[in-house]
């Protein structure tokens, strides 16, 4: 059986969410392999192994911090080494451009936003901000697919794997910028937005509190996401933005407090499982898509939200 | 010394697309996209913006910088070039040809390369810097300025918020700065020109074109290229020559709204009875 080979960036465990269904993807279509950018600790390799992985390739010494270009350049070469009969990737901005290079160097098709990968390689993928979907292929070279996280349930193998080092010598990267600082961000003890499963997000009807949102999120196990306008108002960091130019989120739950629901906002959002909206505003874009819509100010909806899920649960 | 800074010649991407505002359609055997209704993709004027700042910081048009705003598309792309001229460009590439419709990221990447090359010094060049969007409105792939940068060998920063070039008093060098965030992080970047960067929304303010900007833009010469002009073979482009093609497309069915109540003082309440009843609490 051919492998596929999964490209996971991660600096140590509980792997993340995303990284989990990739390699549950990647074992319901070959032998699932992994190319990390970096060398893994032991049991990071072991919590692989649980999901099947059979080999690990890592560069044989440390990449140089530039952006992206070593990434691709040791991805490109994790390919030629591994003949995988696919390259799965998550849809992050970065994933997205290291899929982008390697894709120019092996002259092989690269395809974004996948929601699903058939056993034959057709790729099902949401396109005009979630209102189409569609099938593609790739034509061209080894698919390479970028793959939306929420897309499967993740699930360990039946039987655990003890995967095989593989070390690479790296080509060069080529001409790359050079990384000259790096402030890590505050950790908020709440899940990755975009593989949230419950997200709470604020917007310019919360009126630069975000205490409310934040508060209901906490008691739903959720992240806690914005509006652009939020966001540029400086109520909340930037990187908790939903949108066209934020994330594009795909949660079982997406509760929107005091957000109108412009196409550039909806356009993050529309593929949400279950869509709660509150607004004061009952003409707001958002209720046309909600499946619960509340016309109220969420100072009040939201308090007696969490302190109702609060007393169900003592 | 303000007065030693070299000229820079700077080349945008402008995409020509459908207005999200409107619904949009795919269509046809290639399940390709109806472009009536099309405009320059609003995530491209902020890149705009950025190489029209920074080539007025070095003294604009008349010490020399060059803003070339440069598309792909059909006969009615030129209309983002228009846009751009009308924002400040200074002039416009258009690259038009039958056998562009199709193309995916790689095949667009590969015209985009020839064309930039050919934007200065007929093929032989590169310019200082290539300015992109993040991603077009579109397509969505964000796939473009990363492919190119591969292709042309450019040094890449991609996603950046904050820009600026900076001439290094040592050695002459001129280097360009940015700031990326991301997920977890936020990063500041350096690399020397020539480079390839890609803006974000949070990157400037753009201008919108005033009275005087649409009368000048009359006069600005705006250059259609055809792929015999950038020595491409027809055959590498457009839905046969691209290395990606699209099998089926459906509408999402679109979502309904669902119940929709009018807070009385309960409905908090109300929503957790919703969620229990969804199991999603
Ligand atoms: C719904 C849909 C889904 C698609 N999915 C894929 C896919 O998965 N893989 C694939 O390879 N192709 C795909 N394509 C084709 C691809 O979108 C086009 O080839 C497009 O021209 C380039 O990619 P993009 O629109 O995603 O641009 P992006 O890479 O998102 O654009 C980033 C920036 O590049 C510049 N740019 C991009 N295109 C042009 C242009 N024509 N002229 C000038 N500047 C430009 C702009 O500055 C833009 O802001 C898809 C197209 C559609 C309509």
């Amino acid at each position: 059986m051919a492998s596929v080979l999964v490209f996971i960036d991660v600096p140590g465990l509980p792997l993340p969410r995303a990284s989990r269904e990739l390699l549950t993807i990647a074992r319901g279509l070959g032998e699932p392999a992994v190319a990390s950018p970096r060398a893994l600790d032991d049991d990071v390799l072991q919590a692989l192994g649980a999901y099947g992985v059979g080999a690990v390739y890592e560069p044989e010494g440390v990449l140089p911090d530039v952006l992206v270009a070593a990434k691709a350049a040791f991805l490109a070469d994790a390919v030629r080494a591994a003949e995988p009969a696919a390259v799965l990737l998550g849809n992050s901005f970065e994933d997205r451009e290291v899929a982008a290079r390697v894709g120019v160097k092996l002259n092989s098709g690269v395809i974004t936003d996948a929601v699903a990968v058939a056993p034959d390689l057709s790729v099902t993928k949401s396109v005009l901000a979630g209102s189409y979907t569609s099938t593609c292929r790739v034509q061209s070279g080894v698919p390479v697919i970028t793959v939306k996280a929420n897309s499967v349930e993740p699930a360990p193998a039946d039987a655990p794997a003890a995967p095989e080092r593989r070390r690479l010598a790296v080509s060069h990267a080529g001409p790359a910028a050079r990384v000259t600082g790096r402030t890590e961000k505050r950790v908020s003890g709440r899940p990755e937005l975009s593989e949230a499963r419950v997200i709470v997000a604020g917007g310019r009807g919360m009126d630069g509190n975000f205490g409310p949102v934040e508060e209901l999120a906490d008691v739903l196990g959720g992240a806690v996401g914005a509006s652009r306008a939020a966001t540029d108002a400086g109520w909340i960091e930037h990187s908790a933005q939903v949108g066209q130019t934020g994330k594009t989120v795909s949660p079982q739950l997406y509760i929107s407090a005091g957000i109108s629901g412009a196409i550039q906002q909806k356009a993050g959002m529309q593929t949400a499982k279950v869509i709660v909206a509150i607004n004061k505003d009952p003409d707001a874009p958002v209720f046309e898509i909600a499946d619960f819509g509340i016309v109220g100010d969420v100072f009040s909806v939201l308090p007696q939200a969490t302190e109702e899920i609060q007393k169900r649960r003592s | 010394m303000q007065e030693s800074k070299r000229p820079l010649n700077i080349v945008v991407l402008v995409k020509h697309v459908p207005d999200a505002q409107f619904d949009r359609h795919l269509s046809g055997p290639g399940h390709t996209l109806d472009r009536s209704d099309s405009i320059l993709s609003e995530l491209d004027e902020y890149a705009l913006e950025a190489a029209l700042q920074l080539a007025e910081a070095r003294g604009g048009q008349a010490a020399g910088n060059m803003v070339t705003a440069l598309t792909m598309g059909p006969e009615a792309a030129v209309n983002a070039v228009k846009k751009a001229l009308q924002m400040g460009a200074y002039q416009g590439v258009h690259i038009n040809d039958a056998a562009l419709p199709g193309s995916d990221a790689a095949a667009t990447s590969l015209v985009l390369a020839a064309a930039v090359r050919h934007a200065v010094g007929g093929g032989s060049g590169l310019p200082d810097l290539v300015v992109a969007g993040m991603s077009s409105t579109d397509g969505e792939t964000s796939l473009v300025p990363a492919q190119l940068a591969e292709r042309l060998q450019l040094a890449q920063i991609t996603f950046a918020s904050e820009l600026e070039v900076h001439d290094d008093d040592d050695d002459g060098a001129v280097v360009v700065r940015a700031r990326r965030d991301g997920d977890s992080y936020s990063e500041t970047l350096e690399a020397p020109l020539p480079a390839l960067v890609s803006v974000t929304d949070q990157a400037n303010d753009p201008r919108y074109p005033n009275f005087k900007g649409i009368m000048a833009a009359k006069k600005k010469t705006v250059t259609v290229l055809s792929l015999q002009d950038l020595g491409i073979d027809p055959a590498q482009v457009g839905q046969d020559g691209s290395w990606t093609t699209v099998a089926a497309s459906a509408p999402r069915p679109p979502r309904s709204a669902g119940t929709i109540i009018t807070d009385d003082g309960t409905a908090g309440v109300a929503l957790v009875d919703y969620l229990a009843a969804q199991k999603l609490i």
